[in-house]
């Protein structure tokens, strides 16, 4: 059906009318487009025409100088030095694989790194500069140079490239940085053109990776006009980028020098804390490594021996590795009865060696048990019967809160990869995740820091830092970025009752520092120096009923790894506690032989704020201590490059 | 309801058809297409059968399409120009689907001889329902919010699904095309003042809302914006193109370098320079003689459709023809000014000469219902 001929019409007026305007659009931007073809082509015409004739203008991306890193008193601990490399730019080079077949004439380059690297350039955009060789001589830099002109396209430059003074005393904490790989590359939301440079380097673990953004900085660029040869003419104008932010550390890089030290030869860690503000002041992980292999270029034979070392040199065990607590654990169980009020302070436990529960016997460490023993006995002495008994009355849940509001069990926030959470079980974990009820023995052995308790060793500074304090001490290793220092509110208090808290410090006190104490051979005499702690030896084997009828194999006689591990928490100076310590000598043996010690020395070090005098030492030590301060191959004092933030 | 007046007596038939095409117009649209064999050619360096060659044989494949759909009658477009849409809208929604799961994320579908963007196909399509939908309303009702509702769900609802893909470019043609349409079939303007105001003040609440908390824009996305309005600030990226792509345009001067002797364009600095960026190579060889000629070429394309239209007294050819007018339009607009520094850099073809076959058979298409509207117009006895 047709429509009438009056509404053909309107539709007719109707359509000419809007073409009409929409026309008179189109017309306009057409005259607009005109307009900008005459404005590029025939007014500016002169000058692109030079631009493109005579000279191409060439954009050159500059890297920013790395943020560098810094120990709390203004030590370098990353910085930067320069590099002599070489560069090629594709466009420029026409006859890529003759330039580089000359190139190798002055810098022997392999077949295979050469295949390399053509692949490289052939993949990246013909403008990119890809890098050919780096850490050249001054001398080869220079035949480059002089041999320019037979060399199109190579662009010889000086770079930057990471460096560590202080190589292996600060791999675990500050990191390293490497070329950004692909994978790095997918992980990166938006990418930084930067990331596009080849071989630009990136913060790979530690400090370097959690601080890259503040570390990085962002790209300059200069605009630079070549001629028809790829001659550099000259430059046009540059845009400095942002170079990246400094950042400095709570450690203290000689203490940090003293504990890598001290903890040499074996698989240990140990953790200083500052108690007042939860400054980690070294953060030790034996045995290191050095972080200028990595930046260079690890060879494949150097990387699999730090890969194959079963003591793990490239694990920061000081974050990264749990252990059972062991008897360092005993304090955890003891303030969580004290504050219950399920247990008093003075009652007394008898210890006959061993606990009986249902078919299952529960020994002590000590063959004929201890007696009768009182919360400070238990703890000086270490007995294991005592905890046995009142943790039954607790319960394991209440440990278990009790431990994660000391921090173990926790993940603290601290810029190194993998922070360990490490784990404090309580009875639904159990049916959670092993789909077995809890058992009483359960509690039995998390009682005294065994079964499937788990804590690294910063967990367990934290834990001593915060019995000793009562408050609640979150450890940090970054002081300040680009100058301003972070804001960190004092810890607050937990809320425990001071007068259990000093009762344990009173039987942290004893440990140490009481002829019975487990940990007495580790007793510092000068009074204004002396140190309170626990020692801890965590088993990593189960002793059999018949093992122990024919005597428990002495740690000697056993292979490394199924030797206990030794603990040891612990702080100082008794009077007015300051300092927190957690070590940790993996397969070391006992907690008051091996761990104790060390603790004893990094504690009596930082205090001093020098190698301790022997006369902290008790008399009959002090010359074994001096022939040990003999060995230890300690760094030569290092001035600050900058001055602190905080004087 | 219909306007189209079409009797057997009135419209030629059989082979007098190919008498009455608009020849002027196909010879318009050859030339356009030999200019871009012939920069082809040259940006091939001299090789023919690079570039140059499929292109022309895509050409002429698109010529017998477009004569094909001229020789239908017009009414029939109309009549299957919903089946059309909805045809269009089920392609985009399946490689939609299909695309992102099976197919590692591809938004073609392989018709044995070319790839398919169904996005390319919705370009017409929704210029031919919208068409058809205002040939079926009555004209007084053109304004009523209720029934300018509908268009606006039928433009937005493949505006979206293009947009999810991601493809700015095709989403911005398909809605400013569609709008376009509305235009003409007489939407009130004020309709039109609203949404452009709507435009305006988004615009300004995103740059304003900017470093504040309730920023709208992710960081990245603004640095593209401030790469658009200062290429300086992204000299490696999108910026460094552009850059190059003006130094290229401005090197030509008024009669260019001659033919084959552009330097610029040929050298790689510049990406795509066969297909989006192929006008600097025009530019630069033949100078500004040579752009001018190029843009005069498309507006008499453009001039050569609207007179067409204007001669047809029913609203759906009329419609159809305007609406595919203006994409095309928007097709070489759009690119020249991303070109010349005018526009972001979106990845719109300039229709008929960058080398590629889904644009160029769509808009030959598109071409052949313009021919087929004007075969059977109506003639006064």
């Amino acid at each position: 059906m047709r429509r009438g001929e009056r509404e053909i019409q309107k539709s007719v007026t109707g359509i000419t009318r809007r073409t009409a305007m929409l026309g008179g659009a189109q017309a306009s931007v057409m005259a607009l487009l005109g307009w900008r073809m005459h404005q590029l082509q025939v007014d500016q015409a002169e000058t692109f025409r030079l631009l493109a004739e005579e000279n191409r203008i060439n954009i050159r991306l500059l890297p920013p100088a790395r943020g560098l890193i810094f120990d709390r008193n203004g030590v370098l601990l990353a910085g930067n030095e320069p590099n002599y490399r070489v560069t090629i730019v594709r466009e420029d080079a026409g006859d890529v694989d003759l330039v580089l077949a000359r190139f190798a004439e002055i810098v022997p380059l392999p077949e295979d790194e050469i295949e390399k690297l053509r692949r490289e350039i052939f993949r990246r955009s013909p403008f990119v500069p890809i890098t050919v060789a780096e850490r050249l001589t001054w001398d080869q830099l220079s035949q480059v140079a002089v041999n320019a002109p037979a060399l199109p396209g190579l662009t010889p430059e000086v770079g930057l490239s990471r460096i560590y003074p202080l190589d292996a005393d600060f791999a675990h904490v500050v990191g390293y940085v490497g070329p950004v790989s692909d994978f790095d590359l997918q992980n990166i939301e938006d990418p930084d053109p930067l990331l596009q440079i080849p071989r630009f380097q990136i913060g790979k673990t530690g400090v370097e990776k959690q601080y890259e953004p503040e570390l990085r900085g962002s790209a300059g660029t200069k605009r630079i006009e070549v001629n028809a040869a790829g001659r550099v003419m000259r430059e046009l104008d540059r845009v400095e980028g942002r170079p990246g932010a400094d950042v400095q550390l709570t450690l203290d890089y000689a203490l940090q020098n003293y504990v890598e030290a001290r903890l040499s030869g074996e698989s240990a860690a140990a953790v200083v804390i500052e108690i007042a503000t939860g400054d980690v002041l070294a953060l030790g992980s034996a045995p290191s490594f050095d972080p200028n292999l990595f930046v260079r270029g690890i060879s494949s034979t150097d990387f699999n021996g730090l890969l194959n070392d079963p003591y793990r040199p490239l694990a920061c065990k000081a974050v990264q590795g749990t252990y059972p607590p062991g008897s360092t654990f005993k304090m955890v169980t003891a303030l969580a009865a004290l504050e219950d009020g399920l247990v008093a302070p003075d009652e007394r436990v008898f210890c006959p060696g061993h606990l009986d529960l249902g078919n299952r016997r529960f020994h002590c460490w000590k063959r004929g048990g201890h007696g009768r023993m009182d919360l400070v006995d238990s703890l000086r002495e270490s007995c294991d019967v005592y905890y046995y008994d009142i943790c039954q009355r607790v319960g394991m849940d209440r440990i278990s809160a009790m431990a994660q509001k000391l921090g173990l069990g926790v993940r603290h926030d601290l810029p190194i990869n993998a922070v360990a959470e490490g784990l404090m079980p309580d009875r639904a974990w159990k049916e959670r995740t092993r789909g077995e009820p809890w058992l009483i023995g359960d509690t039995l052995n998390a009682s005294i820091g065994q079964g499937f308790l788990l804590a690294s060793p910063v967990q367990l500074a934290v834990m001593a830092a915060r019995l000793v304090s009562g408050r609640n001490v979150q450890p940090n290793m970054v002081r300040s970025v680009d100058g301003r220092p972070l804001d960190r509110p004092a810890p607050e208090s937990l809320g425990f009752d001071p007068a259990h808290l000093t009762r344990i410090r009173q039987a942290m006190d004893a440990v140490v520092n009481q002829r019975s104490g487990t940990a007495y051979s580790a007793r510092v005499v000068e009074s204004e120096y002396r140190i309170g702690g626990k020692t801890g030896t965590s088993q990593v084997r189960n002793i059999t009923a018949a093992e122990r009828a024919s005597g428990v194999v002495s740690n000697e006689d056993l292979p490394w790894e199924r030797r206990d591990h030794a603990l040891f928490v612990g702080y100082g100076p008794t009077e007015s506690p300051r300092y927190a310590i957690a070590v940790v000598v993996e397969h070391g043996g006992g907690g008051s032989a091996v761990a104790a010690p060390i603790a004893r020395d990094i504690l009596l070090r930082v205090q001093y704020g020098e190698v301790p005098p022997l006369s902290a030492y008790p008399d009959y030590l002090r010359s074994r201590i001096a022939r040990e301060q003999d060995e230890l191959v300690l760094r030569a004092p290092v001035q600050p490059s900058r001055q602190s933030d905080r004087a | 309801m219909s306007y189209l007046e079409y009797s057997i007596r009135t419209v030629p038939s059989g082979p007098a058809k190919i008498l009455h095409l608009n020849w002027a117009l196909i010879l318009l649209l050859g030339a356009v297409a030999c200019t871009g064999f012939l920069m082809l050619y040259s940006v091939a360096g001299g090789d023919f059968a690079r570039w140059a060659e499929p292109q022309a044989k895509r050409f002429a494949l698109g010529l017998a399409v477009m004569f094909v759909v001229a020789m239908v009658p017009i009414h029939i477009w109309r009549n299957i120009s919903a089946l059309a849409y909805a045809a269009a809208l089920i392609l985009l929604l399946a490689v939609e689907l299909f695309g992102s799961i099976g197919m590692g994320a591809q938004r073609w579908i392989d018709i044995g001889f070319m790839r398919l963007q169904p996005s390319e196909l919705m370009k017409i399509t929704l210029v031919m329902f919208l068409a058809a939908y205002y040939d079926w309303l009555d004209v007084d009702k053109v304004s009523h919010p209720l029934w300018v509702l509908v268009p606006v769900l039928i433009i937005l609802v493949p505006v979206a699904l293009v947009l999810v893909q991601p493809d700015l470019g095709t989403a911005l043609l398909l809605l400013i095309g569609g709008a376009a349409v509305m235009f003409l079939a007489g939407v009130h303007l004020l309709y039109f003042a609203v949404v452009a105001a709507g435009g305006v003040g988004a615009v300004v609440a995103v740059m304003w809302s900017r470093g504040t908390d309730w920023q709208l824009l992710k960081d990245y996305q603004y640095r593209r914006i401030d790469t658009f309005l200062d290429p300086s600030t992204d000299p490696l990226g999108a910026g460094y193109h552009i850059t190059q792509s003006k130094i290229a345009l401005g090197s030509g001067g008024w009669t260019g370098r001659g033919f084959m002797e552009g330097t610029q364009s040929r050298l790689n600095f510049l990406p795509e320079k066969h297909t989006d960026f192929i006008f600097t190579t025009l530019a630069e060889e033949f100078g500004f003689v040579g752009a001018i000629t190029l843009l005069v070429l498309y507006a008499l394309v453009i001039v050569f459709c609207i007179t067409s239209a204007l001669k047809m007294r029913d609203r759906y050819s009329s419609l159809l023809v305007l609406g595919i007018t203006v994409a095309f339009f928007l097709y070489f607009t759009i690119n020249m000014a991303m070109v010349m520094g005018l526009a972001p850099v979106v990845g719109v073809p300039l229709p008929l000469v960058s080398y590629g076959g889904s644009a160029m058979l769509v808009i030959l298409a598109g071409f052949g219902l313009v021919q087929s509207a004007h075969v059977h117009r109506p003639r006064s006895r």
